[in-house]
């Protein structure tokens, strides 16, 4: 029986533990743009913040995943549910390329572009609708996209802690030393960073401004 | 209209400006001519804002200028810059249309106001719709100056405004400019390093170095003068100056 074979016959619940990971993601993307661009219009702006802030993000990334939901397992209203804890552990991981896309993008507007708005009368909050944001908005959307990418692959790593999604096919593969099974999460896994990357790069350039 | 009294700007310890005291008159175009560093952008820049004094005082339409909110400030005053700063993500027409719809005009106001700024500065209306990076130099010059104008500001800043452009192309915009100037009579402060630009152009010259202003006067009397810094700007530029000199509206 090959691995074709395998998840065909296991479609149902490979399609379940697709939907569970894609549950994964999505919040924790969601989450963390809705946190990390906000955050890197901020240091954007107060550039006395963007040593602090991108060195606490990169501090972030550099704990082992696998830790990360071990460390968190205790945390009292979170152990309760394992996915909330993933969620919050893989916003966590999603929220640097976010926040510094956001921060690159804003300072990589055309300064002559800013000072014109300015001098012209904008108040900075039109300034930062009307001019920075869109101007940023595919570096910060390309953040968003590996933010997603990630997030794709760290949410394997949930299943350790019981959060479901592919990681459970993983885990059992190799438990049970049977490749088809561990591809039988991997590869969906990979279609779906694939997918990921592909689908925020289609909303990058249908946003994109011209 | 725009007066400067005792005005200096330091930043980081570097004193940019020292006691600056200049007035510009209703309708004149005033040149502030001096080399990079001299602080002519600066003075250009504390009118609208975009730089605040250390000192002194400056005062906009004869009111102290921080007793004016300093957004309506700059929206009554036009400003172009030598990159232009033509947002790229609009078109032509919402470049140019940006102010009046952030002041609340109503649609066909904008539009009508938009088509009159393109017979104004000379552009064909089938630019409309263009974006800034399919548009030559000149054609963005007159965009960056049509937006500029587009709230009909009684007071125009342009920094160079054609510093970057080719010989012709300049050539054309200069005179364009001196007829807009005749028809409009908006008070210009224009910033410039190109004596030949500045003779031709302003009603008055203030000559800077170094942060001090070191005369004002005449294109005609600039180039009788005697003052050495005025003197080594013409030997600099070489003969044939006196063709250049703005003549005034006659």
């Amino acid at each position: 029986m090959n691995v074709l074979q395998f998840i065909l016959q296991n479609r149902t619940q490979v399609l379940e533990l697709t939907v569970e990971h894609l549950w994964l993601v999505g919040w924790s993307t969601f989450l963390a743009a809705l946190i990390g661009i906000p955050l890197g219009i901020l240091i954007a702006h107060w550039t006395r913040l963007n040593k602090p802030v991108l060195a606490g993000a990169n501090i972030i990334q550099t704990i082992p995943s696998l830790a990360l939901f071990g460390f968190l397992l205790p945390v009292p209203w979170l152990g309760e549910r394992v996915d909330r804890l993933a969620i919050l552990a893989l916003t966590l991981y999603a929220l640097l390329p976010i926040i510094r896309n956001t921060y690159e993008g804003i300072r990589g507007v055309d300064a002559a572009v800013v000072e014109a708005g300015r001098g012209m009368g904008l108040t900075e909050s039109q300034l930062l609708f009307q001019i920075e944001l869109p101007l940023a908005l595919s570096v910060i959307l390309s953040g968003v996209r590996v933010a997603a990418v990630i997030c794709v692959g760290l949410a394997t790593i949930a299943a350790a802690i019981g959060a479901g999604g592919l990681g459970e096919f993983i885990f059992r593969g190799l438990a049970m030393v049977d490749n088809r099974v561990i591809l039988a999460g991997a590869i969906p896994a990979a279609i779906l960073a694939l997918l990921a990357d592909f689908g925020v790069g289609w909303i990058e350039k249908r946003l994109r401004p011209r | 209209m725009i007066e400067f009294r005792n005005v200096s700007y330091q930043v980081n310890g570097i004193q940019v400006l020292r006691g600056l005291t200049l007035h510009v008159a209703r309708g004149e175009t005033l040149v502030l001519l001096g080399r990079s560093g001299s602080g002519k952008t600066t003075t250009l820049k504390l009118v609208n804002r975009l730089v605040s004094p250390s000192s002194g005082e400056i005062l906009v339409h004869g009111t102290p200028q921080e007793q004016i909110d300093v957004i309506r400030l700059r929206r009554c005053i036009g400003y172009v810059i030598q990159e232009v700063g033509l947002f790229p993500h609009f078109n032509v027409e919402r470049n140019i249309g940006l102010l009046p719809k952030i002041e609340g005009w109503p649609e066909d106001r904008i539009r009508a106001r938009v088509r009159q700024m393109f017979q104004l500065v000379g552009l064909p209306e089938e630019l409309a719709s263009r974006y800034p990076h399919q548009l030559s130099g000149g054609q963005r010059q007159r965009v960056g100056v049509a937006r500029a104008l587009a709230a009909d500001p009684s007071i125009l800043l342009m920094d160079e405004p054609f510093g970057a452009l080719d010989p012709l192309t300049r050539d054309d915009v200069q005179r364009e400019f001196l007829l807009l100037q005749q028809r409009l009579q908006k008070t210009v402060v224009f910033v410039t390093h190109d004596l030949r630009e500045a003779l031709r152009l302003g009603s008055r010259i203030a000559l800077m170095e170094a942060g001090k202003l070191v005369t004002v006067v005449t294109p005609a009397e600039f180039l009788k003068s005697s003052d050495p810094w005025a003197s080594a700007y013409i030997r600099a530029f070489g003969d044939g100056l006196e063709s250049a000199v703005n003549r005034g509206t006659s």
